[in-house]
């Protein structure tokens, strides 16, 4: 009889390494290590250190399938070697082609979010309708209940596919808006360099 | 210097100045594409070129370039040209510089992501409804253990017993009385019917009466009853003939 494949010789997490395989292979969504250890029955722990063992064995350069922390949870991938294949037979539908509009729509609502259609006019000077629609079917944002009691405005946050397509631990990994003022640098340090040059 | 001649070379538009402020007020040219900043810059990287500060050209670019600038944030903002209006001049313009910074930010974190994506483009997973089980609530509201016991009693009392007396009634064929009667008249001539049904249940009772009247109906018997719940007393109707013929015989 075949002994069972083993991730790390006699390690005894071994077991519990391989009731964590199973439930990511068959989740459909990122399973956070409370989930995990909530289906499989164990110590949330046990469960982080076997998801150490899981995710050595399913690598990048090891594995075609490989074990990431994306979206607030652990979740297998096609590895990035295989992903020119993946692309032959399936389709990216949600981060095709997406437009200028929707992408600024989008920025808005994972920094400002949940925010409402109104807000994120006032932030672009123009009608988000088109935009937010575009995103609601790619899946990228979805309703987050209303502004204010009921007839409110609807508002928006990101979904978890926002963080799967973008490969995002979580929203905090979102970089902050103060470090995103690079070009303005560079426009001082042009008017810094005409202002010396004309004193030299 | 010309301001008027300062040649642009931007994303948006490429040539003089005043060709760009002609194209803007045709509404030819989107306001919003173009990047006022670059337009500042390279006015000054001219300035520094010439020896002297061109003073009159300074004056003249600040006026063209700040209506350009509140032209722009105006476009922005349409709806809020009427807020902003109410406002002082000053505030005005602070709020201005606030929501262009905001959005400028934006437009900022919108390239990031767009470059964020480019990097993740290979990336392939499963994608799909969750069909995940219903998570078992095993939480109950606070409660009083002592009502929660009382409750517990309340419901634990076996409920009254349901009769089904009434699914066994089963009722006996009137012929059966009939052939009995019948019997009981070839041996005598008359009988009390409570002496001869008394002790059946009232169901055979009831047939039983039915019998008789049946009896009744084909001339069998006679039936007699002195007085309201008196006995029944039933006679063969030929024995009554005779009694009436010997009595009038008599």
């Amino acid at each position: 009889m075949d002994a069972p494949l083993r991730l790390i010789a006699s390690n005894p997490l071994d077991q519990l390494a391989r009731t964590i395989e199973a439930l990511l292979v068959v989740a459909s969504a990122p399973l956070s290590a409370a989930d995990l250890a909530e289906a499989a029955g164990d110590d949330p722990e046990r469960v982080e250190a076997a998801l150490g063992l899981v995710g050595e064995r399913y690598r990048e350069g090891r594995s075609g399938v490989v074990l990431e922390n994306v979206a607030g949870g652990w979740a297998f991938r096609a590895s990035r070697e295989a992903a020119e294949a993946c692309a032959r037979l399936f389709e990216k539908p949600a981060q095709r082609g997406v437009s200028q509009a929707a992408m600024e729509t989008l920025a808005i609502v994972a920094y400002l979010g949940p925010c409402t259609r109104p807000d994120i006019a006032r932030i672009r000077g123009v009608s988000a309708d088109s935009a937010v629609a575009s995103l609601l079917e790619r899946g990228l944002i979805a309703e987050a209940g209303r502004e204010d009691a009921a007839g409110g405005a609807i508002r928006y946050k990101t979904t978890t596919l926002f963080e799967r397509v973008f490969g995002l631990e979580s929203l905090s990994q979102l970089p902050r808006l103060d470090d995103l003022g690079a070009d303005v640098e560079q426009i001082r340090d042009r008017l810094h360099a005409v202002a010396e040059k004309r004193t030299a | 210097m010309i301001v008027r001649e300062l040649e642009l070379d931007l994303d948006a538009f490429e040539g003089p100045f005043d060709l760009l402020l002609t194209l803007v007020l045709k509404d030819e040219l989107d306001l919003r594409d173009v990047d006022v900043a670059a337009i500042v810059l390279s006015f000054i990287e001219r300035l520094a070129e010439r020896d002297e500060l061109d003073l009159d050209a300074c004056g003249e670019f600040l006026v063209l370039i700040s209506a350009l600038l509140e032209l722009k944030a105006r476009g922005l903002f349409p709806e809020e040209a009427a807020e902003l209006a109410e406002l002082e001049p000053e505030a005005a313009a602070e709020e201005l510089a606030r929501r262009l910074a905001e959005y400028r930010r934006m437009k900022e974190a919108a390239a990031w992501l767009r470059e964020r994506l480019a990097q993740e483009g290979d990336r392939f997973f499963r994608v799909g409804p969750a069909p995940l089980a219903p998570k078992v609530e095993q939480q109950i509201a606070p409660q009083d253990p002592e009502r929660l016991a009382a409750a517990l009693r309340f419901l634990a009392v076996p409920p009254p017993e349901v009769s089904l007396a009434h699914m066994a009634l089963r009722f006996p064929p009137v012929a059966q009385f009939l052939e009995r009667f019948r019997a009981v008249l070839r041996r005598r001539t008359r009988f009390d019917f409570d002496a001869e049904v008394g002790e059946l249940p009232r169901i055979e009772q009831a047939v039983a009466l039915l019998a008789l009247l049946e009896l009744r109906r084909s001339g069998e018997i006679t039936i007699e009853q002195a007085a309201p719940f008196a006995p029944i007393r039933i006679s063969r109707t030929d024995v009554e003939r005779e009694d009436s013929w010997t009595l009038r015989s008599a």
